[in-house]
């Protein structure tokens, strides 16, 4: 499987604190990749830098083989990378309908998208023309989503999209995730929840102080509590 | 409704309020005869232009600029200058709009694309200093603009009082050339407002709102939120430039005081928060309600200090004082904050109060 994603040696520093100490991991294409790690180990920052909201001061980023570290946000979004932030991040002055619209920027809504949107999401069917600021926690997390695959995209980061969230809201989440992944999304997700993480992750890469500490599958990592203790502090199952 | 452009005041009390400074503003040649009503007539519909191409700036991007009645400025000196150095004609009326209105283009993208990439802050900053610049720059060309004195100048024939369309006999005053001027800003005045209300719910407002909530998410959407608001500082200059243009037209001069000065920012300011941010509508309301405060307020409360003196009370004679009406204009803008904070539209509408 080729790479969608290759970071090699990426250091990225926020005011004068060194966050990323040469960051070097590839997400395969049509692959979900768990990106795992304590609080704190730059795992946000990561997503950001590969979105371009924060600048890499060295190493190099590529999509498909193109180099993207030198470009700005907008361009890296037109290339085809959809980004989830992490806390519900929805335009809450406007409606669903028009969070969609915004994230559709090659045109009018495609239906059939749409339909198979609702399929997963019935309530932003419901609250259509409702201001987003309105929506519960879930609700807004699924539209956060529903904007980041409104039209397909090459690539999808996703930071953290089950934080917060009611156990139901996180298994319709995960059943949403399962979907977007079975048509052939390449995602890197950024995840603490365990079972949301054994569910969908197919690759594993576990960060700490700035750097990739472990690479491999996510099976494998899901079935070596001791390997899991001496990553991430305590077992996966504790992460729950 | 397609001339409202899918945005209708969504309030009954909102709705009334509209139309009834709709009918009073198109009944005021009529119904208040005299040149004090029709002056705050005409400048009710120029600000209510200018005010809602500021919110264009302020309430749907959040970017705050100080250099606003600049662009108004160069509408004024626009038509002053052609007026006064070509002669009043049509022509020259052609030729300020094709000279003014690029520069104020030019200024507006210039400015835009130099600061809006960064913090807001630095966008006001530069848009301080650019404005007191060209405001030190209109007094001291004084060849030119006239300096602290300003220009005076003539209308073309048609716009003039002395050209009487109707006679005296039909509603017991003429109908004349400053009545068709009357008629002009108030018909110019209403189209910039409707096509400001067009582009704040186009797919470019929605981003520009997008923009306003969180500039990096709208980034991290694919959108270059640099020009976006470059655009819209460009069209809100435009408009400005246009309702000075209307303004010098309307009073036949154009100075410092009546269109740079930074007391009408403010002014401008003041009309945008009362009405409410971010709501086309509210610069309508905010025009109306601060300068009919402005010219009435001082005679109100001359009645009112002489009916306090008559009935005998205490106090009230001294505090309602006409000498007090600025005293009272700036309590009553406080309290129109502290219970409107989301502007008079805003509360008309319903809309929570912003929480940071």
């Amino acid at each position: 499987m080729s790479a969608l994603l290759k970071l090699t040696g990426v250091e990225t520093y926020i005011g004068r604190y060194h966050i990323l100490q040469g960051v070097d991991f590839e997400v395969p294409e049509g692959q979900t990749t768990m990106l795992l790690g304590r609080n704190g180990a730059g795992k946000t920052t990561t997503l950001r830098t590969i979105m371009g909201l924060w600048e890499a001061k060295s190493g190099s980023i590529s999509l498909a083989g193109e180099p993207i570290e030198k470009l700005s946000t907008p361009d890296i979004a037109q290339r085809g990378v959809g980004y989830v932030p992490e806390s519900m991040a929805v335009f809450s002055d406007l409606t669903v309908k028009e969070n969609l619209v915004l994230a559709a920027r090659n045109g009018p809504l495609d239906d059939a998208q749409l339909a198979w949107i609702f399929g997963f999401f019935p309530a932003l069917k419901k609250f259509w023309l409702s201001r987003a600021g309105s929506l519960s926690g879930g609700q807004k997390q699924m539209l956060s989503i529903a904007r980041a695959i409104v039209e397909p995209r090459k690539l999808l980061l996703i930071d953290e999209p089950t934080k917060g969230l009611a156990p139901a809201i996180v298994m319709s989440l995960i059943e949403c995730l399962k979907e977007i992944k079975r048509r052939g999304a390449t995602i890197l997700l950024v995840e603490q929840n365990f079972h949301a993480a054994r569910e969908l992750g197919d690759q594993v890469l576990v960060m700490d102080n700035g750097t990739i500490v472990h690479r491999g599958e996510m099976a494998a990592l899901a079935a070596d509590v001791p390997l899991q203790e001496r990553l991430l502090g305590l077992s996966l199952e504790a992460h729950q | 409704m397609m001339i409202l452009s899918g945005d209708p005041p969504r309030s009954r009390a909102l709705s009334i309020l509209l139309v009834v400074i709709l009918l009073a503003l198109l009944a005021t040649p009529f119904v208040f005869p005299g040149a004090k009503a029709l002056n705050v007539a005409a400048k009710i519909c120029i600000f209510a232009a200018l005010v809602a191409s500021y919110d264009l700036l302020l309430g749907y991007t959040g970017s705050v600029s100080f250099a606003h009645t600049m662009f108004y400025g160069i509408g004024s000196y626009a038509i002053a200058i052609a007026l006064y150095g070509l002669g009043p004609s049509w022509t020259s009326v052609a030729v300020a709009v094709v000279a003014g209105l690029p520069l104020a283009l030019l200024l507006a993208l210039a400015i835009g694309l130099f600061s809006l990439r960064v913090e807001a802050i630095f966008f006001a900053m530069i848009t301080l200093a650019v404005a007191s610049a060209f405001l030190v720059l209109a007094s001291q060309l004084s060849w030119l603009t006239g300096g602290e004195d300003g220009r005076s100048f003539q209308l073309p024939e048609l716009l003039r009082p002395g050209t009487v369309f109707i006679g005296k006999e039909w509603f017991g005053f003429p109908i004349n050339g400053r009545i068709l001027t009357y008629y002009l800003v108030l018909s110019a005045c209403a189209l910039m407002v409707l096509a400001l209300l067009r582009v704040v719910n186009s797919p470019f407002g929605r981003v520009l709102q997008a923009i306003r909530e969180n500039r990096f998410r709208a980034e991290a959407l694919g959108y270059r939120t640099v020009f976006h608001l470059t655009y819209a500082n460009c069209i809100a200059a435009m408009v400005a430039a246009c309702a000075g243009m209307l303004n010098a037209l309307w009073l036949r001069y154009a100075g410092p005081d009546t269109s740079l000065a930074f007391s009408i920012m403010l002014d401008i300011l003041l009309m945008v928060v009362i009405g409410g941010m971010g709501t086309i509508y509210g610069a309508v309301i905010g025009a109306a309600i601060f300068i009919l405060a402005q010219n009435y307020l001082q005679a109100l409360m001359s009645i009112a200090s002489t009916a306090a003196s008559e009935a005998g009370l205490p106090l009230l004679p001294g505090l309602l004082h006409p000498d007090r009406w600025l005293l009272w204009l700036g309590l009553l803008f406080i309290a129109s904050v502290y219970f409107f904070p989301t502007g008079v539209v805003g509360r008309l509408r319903g809309k929570p109060a912003a929480k940071h």
